[in-house]
């Protein structure tokens, strides 16, 4: 048979029949190769074939309805408490009364609106700490032990201090957010101080260049990348302040409807706050995203 | 009045202090370049060659000596030479066009003057049609070529080159002699080339010093009067070959175990 053949038959014969592998390799394949002393068994190299994605999709769909059919039938034949764990056709009609009825887009945009506040500041403010950082080393030394202290620090347990200095409203869910992502983009900001090329560094001094123009011109737009990749890491960190920044201090927001639904009861309510959540954190990462691939794209000037 | 060398090294050296004690990388070395010349350092690695560069272009202080630049005192000025370093490094977010400008952008040149100045440039000095592509998008040659474009654009008298086609496949680095030529010829400027190289230095330079380690110093002074523009079947004529084999043992000559014989 073919794999008795020499070399050069056994070369040539994967591409020939490559596609057809599974049928063409009979179990007596192995018993002949078997015998060869001192050789491992030959082995083609696994290809697995792409689904086209409509598939793909078709069989994601299937696995979502039939959860939720396998969720709401076991509530139905209680299998499942439906008290505790509540049932989807109740999750769905509770939605409509909460976009209907409740405060759903106030709720929203509270929680929308603090987690960019403190996204936006965080993100600004660590930049500038972990670029500031080149400017000087004996400042970096010496600041450097403090951040990562803050870094092991576990913010969202200072939460309720932050609530009783920043108040119950706004101000207190921006500080936590920002506090969560501050300290993660100044270390990952100062990263890319430190991937400077300290040739790059050398040509531009050899050019005559002003300590400026090579933070300008090279630091900076070194560490761009490094500030970008934090991006999307920031944007659930600020969610995640802001929401438990509500659960500590009521008023509005969703973070709050999942800690007052919970504690009445309202199982159904918890988890429409908790999907509309998660939709909202798909938006904000979606955008993000998109907003890193313009930036890169726009990098070059 | 004799004018000064374009570029002098007056009794030059530099030791760094170890935890195994000093080395000295230099020592007291002495160097007189007129203007427009091409001259070539040659030497083993470890011969101070780097370091003359790096003192030359301000990035190193030197331990004794001055560096003289048409007799002013230059010792320690940053931005006074022209410098290419080993590697291109080309800012891999700005087109070729902007890293060959950025020289002169460092000089003060407002960059919408600067490309305008760079661009003929590129087009004629063989990177035409790359100049609004990204370093990612060239070859080593072509990188070396935009690199060495900026390093002339800065307008300076003096360009010191670190062995700007080690890294260069064979062909290429020939390819790129003969246009490294040509810009000679067109710019006159002064040029400093450190290379490994003994044909590399003899096809083109005016001037070669061989250098050696330990410590690094400048041993002798060989003049190249083969007559310019240079063909490049120069380097079969008897007459390189003799320079060639020259130069070779001389450097050969500073081998530990044959001096020692």
């Amino acid at each position: 048979m073919h794999f008795t053949g020499n070399g050069i038959m056994s070369l040539a014969f994967p591409t020939s029949l490559a596609p057809r592998d599974a049928e063409a390799t009979p179990p007596a394949t192995t018993e002949q190769a078997a015998p060869r002393p001192g050789k491992s068994a030959r082995r083609r190299l696994p290809v697995s074939r792409n689904w086209p994605t409509s598939i793909v999709m078709l069989v994601q769909m299937v696995i979502l309805v039939g959860f939720i059919a396998l969720w709401e039938i076991s509530a139905a034949y209680k299998l499942i408490d439906p008290f505790f764990w509540s049932r989807p056709s109740a999750i769905w009609s509770t939605l409509l009364i909460f976009f209907t009825e409740g405060d759903a887009f106030t709720d929203i945009g509270f929680t929308f609106r603090s987690t960019i506040i403190g996204f936006v500041l965080g993100t600004l403010a660590g930049a500038a700490l972990g670029l500031s950082m080149w400017w000087s080393r004996n400042y970096a030394s010496i600041v450097q032990p403090y951040i990562i202290c803050l870094e092991s620090i576990p913010k969202l347990a200072l939460a309720p201090l932050i609530i009783l200095v920043f108040g119950m409203g706004l101000a207190s869910k921006v500080a936590i957010a920002t506090a969560l992502t501050l300290v993660v983009s100044a270390l990952t900001a100062y990263s890319g101080v430190q991937s400077v090329d300290k040739d790059q560094e050398r040509l531009f001094y050899s050019l005559g260049a002003s300590r400026w123009q090579v933070f300008t011109k090279l630091v900076a737009p070194t560490c761009v990348p490094w500030i970008i990749s934090i991006l999307r890491v920031n944007i659930g960190l600020a969610l995640t302040g802001s929401i438990v920044g509500e659960f500590v201090a009521f008023q509005h927001g969703l973070g709050r409807t999942i800690l007052y639904a919970g504690t009445t009861y309202d199982i159904a309510l918890v988890w429409v706050a908790v999907l509309v959540l998660s939709i909202l954190s798909i938006i904000m990462y979606a955008s993000v995203s998109w907003l890193e691939s313009v930036l890169k794209r726009n990098m070059a000037y | 009045m004799v004018s000064p060398p374009k570029l002098r090294l007056e009794n030059l050296s530099k030791t760094f202090t170890t935890d195994n004690g000093d080395f000295v990388a230099l020592a007291a070395s002495n160097l007189d370049i007129p203007a427009g010349r091409f001259v070539s350092l040659i030497g083993p690695s470890g011969c101070g060659k780097t370091t003359i560069f790096n003192i030359v272009a301000g990035l190193l202080p030197p331990t004794t000596g001055r560096v003289l630049i048409d007799g002013e005192d230059a010792t320690g000025f940053i931005g006074q030479v022209g410098y290419m370093l080993q590697k291109d490094l080309l800012l891999p977010w700005r087109t070729v066009l902007d890293n060959v400008a950025l020289g002169m952008e460092i000089k003060g040149t407002p960059l919408k003057e600067a490309r305008e100045r760079a661009l003929p440039l590129i087009q004629r000095y063989g990177l035409g049609g790359f100049e609004h592509q990204h370093p990612s998008a060239l070859s080593g040659g072509m990188r070396q070529r935009a690199a060495l474009l900026r390093t002339l654009l800065i307008d300076m008298d003096v360009i010191l080159l670190d062995e700007p086609f080690g890294a260069l496949d064979a062909q290429t680095k020939s390819k790129l002699q003969e246009w490294l030529l040509g810009l000679f010829n067109d710019f006159g400027r002064t040029v400093v080339f450190v290379t490994h190289d003994v044909e590399e230095a003899i096809y083109l330079s005016d001037e070669i010093h061989v250098m050696a380690s330990k410590p690094g110093r400048i041993v002798e002074a060989l003049p190249i009067d083969l007559p310019r523009p240079r063909h490049r079947s120069v380097v079969t004529t008897p007459r390189f070959m003799a320079m060639k084999k020259y130069c070779l043992d001389l450097l050969h000559d500073q081998d530990p175990q044959r001096s020692a014989a």
